[in-house]
């Protein structure tokens, strides 16, 4: 057989096209995303000063101010949403690994589960309105934590599943046949050997819900002053971001430049602090 | 079975011993009890999601019955937003999310793939890591982010260097011209696509790079032995083999782009008409919720939540589908 050269050398050409292609995507890409995390960068950082952290969201066309009482506001409704969902997911995801292998319903949960994480949150925010905003008639920060709750619990629900399926099943063998009943084998021997997994779930359910803005516009809405009462609309970083960014006052524009800084920063260091769990996790 | 037979063939004595004593009983019935509470405890848990989903389905749809009831199942091709006289139509809402879901998808996937081929196949080892958690983590950064990117610093550049020479160009164009015309302040459809395409890229690519990474080697290693070229490796082996997961891959983010709300509020420009060309503004479904629903009330009200309705109900179909495909492509990897 007689050697293409005219063959061989379309065949190499078109591979070079297609790796220099990739080569430039994978550089558009890197350029695009380090121009946003630059242009945040320096427009968060000259908006840094103390008063954010000690004064309250600035009235319309007064000067200064800060977001102190959405900051606070913030962290309530994250707090009070992983207090919420902890437990729910956890045993939720110990329910999906250690009982619901094969079963029907298990499936069926697994699949919507599945479907939540990547629900339009916006949608969540509407749902939640319907059935804790319009029937007690206010907006409050309680509305505000359970259309977070909604968001976080499937992430922690499919974490914490899949970091138990890690577990091997020697261990859980060994504790049955110490006579161990199965809820004693489940909380204290495969929740603590996941244990680090677990927490890896519940830090990125934390960074996911810490910049979501659109299920907040309807629940917890917003608070010109410094409120901690759960029950009346509450501040948030998200929503005080959205609303300043599109005015026309140049020192709101500043603050929800200096709270979009706070809100990337407590995500990608949340995301950071994660990987390095999992990662401990992996080398042992 | 033989532990039990040698067991029952023991000497008296050993029976005995083994006899459960009452208070054995006793401990054994309430592990019993304890494993049963546990057991419908966490059951009862894992199914408050599926509530969830049904809650979300029943209210939502409640909620927007007025408005399906007024206008029928034409409520989803009328185009018409108007407030005061109240004629709804979700025509509008809907062709700019999908719209807008669409470019930001032909612009994210050549892309997604592209970042996904260098990552698994051209990346130099010592780099693979750290790319792929930077492109990880920029998944993660919040879509108001992006949103603001696009307001403040896209917008601006996007008019000047690209609406107003493309439109010189093209503008008059017979055919397609009509597709560049109207104003070219930055905002619209097209604006709004291109910031969701890369407020997904670093999603799909991540989605990407994973279902890349179940082909066996040893598939890609007898093609390199055949004397492939990496990139007919890629064309002829890696993406037949994982053709569902960069499907099931490409619509989950599609699900993300159709429900985003935030990035695309910011530059689609929010006007309720129909949008004639690429650089006229419109809205979406969710930029529509998102500006309308604080001052809405009664009918307006449930209009928005039709629309609400109307999202959830598309971007299930879709996630679902993904899923499913993403399913197929795992199974695949078990063979």
């Amino acid at each position: 057989m007689e050697f293409n050269q005219q063959l061989y050398k379309k065949r190499r050409r078109s591979n070079a096209i297609g790796l220099t292609l990739s080569l430039g995507a994978m550089a558009l890409g890197l350029f695009v995303l380090l121009w946003i995390l630059s242009v945040l960068l320096s427009n968060g950082f000259a908006a840094l000063d103390w008063n954010m952290f000690t004064q309250s969201t600035p009235a319309p066309g007064s000067d200064g101010g800060g977001l102190a009482n959405a900051i606070v506001g913030s962290l309530l409704m994250v707090g009070f949403t992983v207090l919420v969902s902890t437990p729910i997911g956890v045993l939720a995801g110990v329910y999906l690994a250690e009982y619901g292998d094969q079963s029907k319903t298990a499936e069926l949960t697994r699949f919507v589960t599945d479907i939540m994480l990547s629900a339009p949150s916006i949608v969540l925010g509407l749902f939640v309105y319907a059935i804790a905003v319009a029937t007690v008639g206010n907006f409050s920060g309680w509305a505000g934590s359970l259309a977070l709750s909604l968001i976080a619990v499937p992430v922690v629900v499919r974490t914490t599943e899949n970091m138990l399926r890690l577990v091997p099943g020697s261990l859980r063998e060994a504790a049955f046949a110490l006579g161990a009943p199965r809820w004693k084998v489940s909380t204290m021997v495969t929740l603590r050997a996941a244990r680090s997994g677990v927490m890896t779930g519940l830090l990125l359910a934390v960074a996911r819900i810490s910049g979501e803005t659109a299920p907040l516009l309807f629940t917890a809405l917003n608070n010109q002053f410094f409120s901690t009462n759960m029950n009346a609309p509450m501040a948030n970083l998200p929503v005080v971001i959205f609303q300043f960014a599109l005015s026309p006052y140049e020192n709101w524009v500043r603050l929800a430049w200096g709270g979009a800084l706070l809100i990337t920063l407590s995500v990608l260091i949340l995301n950071v602090v994660a990987r390095v769990f999992l990662r401990e996790k992996s080398r042992v | 079975m033989s532990v039990g037979t040698t067991m029952s063939s023991q000497p008296v004595s050993v029976k005995t011993t083994d006899a459960p004593t009452p208070s054995m009983v006793s401990i054994a019935k309430r592990q019993r009890l304890q494993d049963i509470v546990f057991h419908r405890l966490t059951q009862s848990l894992s199914l408050l999601v599926l509530v969830a989903l049904l809650g979300i389905i029943v209210s939502l749809f409640i909620y927007a019955w007025p408005a399906f009831h007024k206008f029928g199942i034409q409520f989803i091709w009328r185009a018409e937003w108007d407030i005061i006289n109240e004629e709804f139509g979700a025509a509008i809402a809907i062709v700019g999310t999908l719209a807008s879901a669409g470019i930001a998808l032909l612009i994210a996937v050549p892309l997604a793939f592209g970042i996904a081929l260098f990552l698994t196949e051209t990346c130099p080892v010592w780099l693979r890591r750290p790319l792929g958690t930077a492109v990880e983590l920029l998944a993660a950064v919040p879509s108001i982010i992006y949103g603001m990117f696009g307001l403040f610093v896209f917008a601006p550049l996007f008019a000047d260097h690209f609406q107003v020479p493309v439109q010189k160009l093209l503008g008059s164009m017979p055919l397609i011209g009509f597709l560049f015309g109207g104003s070219t302040n930055g905002f619209g459809i097209l604006a709004a696509g291109i910031v969701l395409a890369f407020m997904v890229l670093p999603f799909v690519a991540a989605v990407m790079r994973d279902v890349f990474e179940i082909v066996p080697p040893i598939l890609r290693e007898s093609a390199y032995g055949l004397g492939c070229t990496t990139w007919e490796v890629v064309r002829r082996v890696v993406l037949p083999y994982t053709q569902k997961g960069v499907i099931g891959g490409v619509m989950l983010g599609l699900g993300r782009a159709l429900g985003e709300t935030m990035a695309v509020t910011f530059v689609i420009g929010n006007a309720n008409r129909m949008p004639t060309s690429l650089f006229s503004p419109g809205t979406s479904i969710a930029s529509t919720l998102a500006n309308e629903f604080g001052e809405a009330a009664d009918f307006h009200l449930s209009t928005l939540f039709a629309l609400g309705f109307l999202l959830f109900v598309i971007t299930f179909v879709v996630l679902s589908a993904a899923k499913i495909m993403l399913l197929r492509a795992e199974k695949a990897k078990g063979l």
